[in-house]
């Protein structure tokens, strides 16, 4: 019993660094796996609050360039509004019918805190549960996708950024709908790799990259970017595209969170085919 | 003693919060981010009692990840940083030792001293933090040349910072 008690005392130090070492090496795959919701993230409330008023001054200084994003993205809302179209009817019965319903909600928030630089990239934004927004709903800026909510905490959001080594988003080349999955490689923010496409179908850079739809999470045919380069994978049957990202991760500002109102019945009906 | 103490926890909430609000939005080319916190362990006096170094090490780390996001990864660098520290004090020690009511600044023991000192602890630092955030060796040296880029700046604004602060 003596040797023990004299062994922990002779070596306490280095125990004492195990311990430490060993809590916080769990705590990185603890919190490595994302779907797993943690408490401590920037959603909560005091870091939230700091982020919060960082943003604040941050938002002053780029004003400029978001009324500008605004007013033009303003214009476009206007062009699709249905004053602005002349009616072709012929008729002057309207017809209400209940073949069309809402699938998706939009919500706007604030970009408070971001980073580009890490190899899993964040951002929190300044909406939560008591504004609608909940895990897995998609992040989308007026130029194209920005990521997926992680937590949600009462008033504040954290959201796995597309620029992040663990996301795999579903996306197609607009022009014949050909479908693969988005990784990035934790290099470049402006450029993220798309995969699986296979070796027959006919690219070119500059083809636009859309979401597919097929996630349940991102609606179909939002904007991710366009084709910069592409090679053949070595030794495989499928393209290596690089794609060049619309939105520039390094001036978010304002963004839209998308909830769809048909997750579940989706994600319920593809369990069940899946049991079979 | 206890002007020191309220002293390093003053530097503690400064640093952090410093850390937060600038050198966590300097990137230089996309991917080098100094990391000047550490300077909090750099400089804490050498008769520091090796529990609270550890402990204060993971705190100092652990307030970081809360704060930006990345849960553990900065608390198990400090830690580590932190418990080789004693080890590095001894091998670079001066031949007759340190003066007591010293501190580990450019003041008391010249540039290269301090140079050699804070060169090592960032260092060890900054590669266990960067292996850990990837966590794989595949890419081993891209991620080395981040790791080194970024020790390079944490370095230069560490021993800069002796300068422009502190006064003997």
């Amino acid at each position: 019993m003596r040797a023990l008690i004299n062994f922990f005392l002779k070596h306490y130090y280095f125990l004492l660094f195990l311990a430490f070492e060993l809590f916080s090496v769990f705590l990185v795959i603890e919190n490595n796996n994302y779907q797993k919701s943690s408490f401590l993230n920037s959603a909560n409330f005091i870091s939230g609050n700091i982020y919060n008023g960082l943003s604040n001054f941050n938002s002053y200084i780029n004003l400029y360039e978001l009324n500008e994003k605004l007013s033009s993205e303003n214009t476009q809302l206007y062009n699709s509004l249905k004053t602005t179209y002349k009616s072709n009817k012929i008729s002057l019965l309207e017809i209400y019918d209940s073949t069309y319903f809402q699938q998706y909600v939009t919500t706007s928030a604030h970009v408070i805190n971001n980073s580009v630089n890490r190899q899993n990239n964040y951002l929190t934004i300044d909406k939560g549960e008591n504004q609608g927004v909940y895990q897995e709903m998609a992040v989308t800026s007026p130029t194209g996708i920005v990521g997926i909510v992680k937590n949600a905490s009462n008033n504040f959001a954290s959201v796995i950024s597309i620029l992040n080594t663990n996301v795999h988003i579903s996306a197609m080349i607009k022009k014949n709908e050909y479908f693969g999955s988005l990784i990035w490689d934790g290099k470049n923010y402006k450029e993220i790799t798309l995969k699986d496409i296979p070796n027959h179908v006919n690219i070119n850079i500059g083809d636009t990259i859309i979401t597919s739809g097929y996630s349940s999470i991102f609606p179909k045919g939002k904007l991710i970017g366009v084709i910069s380069d592409f090679e053949h994978e070595k030794g495989g049957n499928f393209y290596l595209i690089t794609v060049k990202l619309s939105t520039d991760f390094k001036k978010l500002s304002y963004v839209y969170v998308i909830g769809n109102l048909l997750k579940q019945e989706q994600k319920d009906l593809e369990k069940t085919s899946e049991n079979d | 003693m206890i002007k020191l103490t309220l002293r390093n926890i003053w530097r503690f909430a400064i640093l952090v919060f410093l850390q937060i609000i600038i050198f966590n939005n300097i990137q230089f080319s996309g991917y080098i981010n100094p990391y000047f916190y550490i300077i909090f362990i750099i400089l804490l006096p050498f008769e520091t009692p090796k529990w609270i170094l550890m402990l204060s090490a993971f705190l100092l780390g652990f307030s970081i990840d809360i704060l930006s996001n990345t849960l553990g990864m900065h608390a198990s660098a400090c830690v580590f940083m932190a418990f080789i520290r004693p080890f590095v004090l001894q091998y670079i020690s001066p031949r007759d030792g340190y003066e007591a009511s010293s501190l580990p600044r450019i003041h008391y023991y010249g540039f290269t001293w301090f140079l050699k000192y804070s060169v090592i602890l960032i260092l060890a630092h900054h590669l266990f933090l960067f292996y850990i955030e990837v966590f794989t060796f595949s890419g081993f040296f891209y991620t080395l040349s981040r790791a080194l880029l970024s020790s390079l700046f944490s370095i230069i604004i560490v021993v800069f910072s002796q300068y422009i602060v502190y006064r003997k």
